[in-house]
């Protein structure tokens, strides 16, 4: 077994996402080329995770521009769907106009065979 | 964060603009520092978090809660991270400036052990720095914000075995960097 060929279950193991296999543990036992690189690679993760709670000083004026740039997207939204709203009640109405406008053709024409029966 | 933000959640997902608002400054520093890590420079950043927060807003009813408000965030930073990075065609570096304030929350503790840890987060953040971004988005998705191997596949828009494969690339860059190269300069200076 080559040192190379161990380099990502070396990395997995140090992180506890893999164990290794019996052949790759004897030659880690052995190897101290191996066994210093996983305790490289458990130093580095364990940096990795300090970094998990450090928390950089934004640039100046960043949150009034995302506030901004929600309160736009907010009143565009508003504005949508005030017209989506103002949309429905012009088909509503539309609709009812034809509604009422058939209904009336109808009574007209019921009306008019009426008059043409009794004449 | 504080300990309201579920509360803020549901009252900003019930159409409430202030909460929504106080959402954002409860969060917006944590949502810069991963962009600023996921793209490594402050410009970048910057852009990727007004577009996280604005596809936040607009997503904001689809959130269902089963997850921290915060490793939402992260994934949508991280997908608005990937897609800003996408469209360059060319990476920046830019020099690290030693002004650049970090804000540890940990209680000091065993001083030695505190300068030497310091020490090596600084030369952590200067290697990711110079990673390549496509390995740099998934180590620090992984290795420091804990998010999956499945969530970092599909905020990225790559397959879970490339982004193993590119984790495992990037650690050993970064111990390559951090640890190899070091103890070959201080030999070569000897």
């Amino acid at each position: 077994m080559r040192c190379e060929d161990l380099t990502d279950d070396l990395s997995a193991a140090a992180d506890g996402s893999a164990l290794l296999g019996r052949d790759e543990r004897r030659h880690v036992e052995r190897c101290l080329r191996c066994q210093a690189e996983l305790v490289q690679y458990r130093k580095l993760l364990r940096a990795m995770r300090t970094m998990r709670t450090e928390v950089l000083e934004p640039t100046p004026g960043m949150l009034a521009d995302i506030l901004a740039n929600v309160a736009g997207a907010g009143e565009r939204r508003a504005i949508r769907s005030m017209i989506a709203g103002h949309r429905t009640a012009y088909l509503g109405g539309l609709a009812a106009a034809t509604a009422a406008g058939a209904a009336g053709a109808l009574v007209f024409a019921a009306r008019t065979r009426r008059v043409r029966a009794a004449s | 964060m504080p300990q309201d933000v579920a509360d803020l959640v549901t009252a900003a997902r019930d159409g409430d603009r202030e909460a929504f608002d106080e959402l954002v400054r409860a969060t917006y520093a944590e949502t810069y520092t991963l962009a600023l890590r996921l793209t490594g420079n402050e410009e970048d950043a910057r852009d990727v978090v007004q577009e996280a927060y604005f596809r936040a807003f607009r997503g904001l009813k689809r959130f269902r809660g089963d997850a921290q408000f915060s490793t939402w965030m992260y994934r949508i930073t991280a997908n608005c991270a990937a897609t800003h990075l996408g469209r360059r065609n060319k990476h920046r570096h830019e020099e690290l400036r030693d002004s650049d304030p970090v804000v540890d929350e940990r209680p000091a503790s065993d001083p030695q052990g505190q300068v030497e840890a310091t020490a090596l987060r600084n030369r952590l953040t200067v290697a990711l720095e110079n990673l390549p971004p496509k390995l740099r988005q998934v180590v620090v998705l992984r290795d420091i914000y804990d998010l999956p191997h499945e969530a970092i596949a599909a905020e990225l828009g790559i397959s879970e075995t490339a982004a193993k494969v590119r984790l495992h690339r990037a650690r050993k860059k970064l111990r390559e960097d951090l640890f190899t190269r070091r103890a070959e300069e201080a030999a070569d200076a000897v």
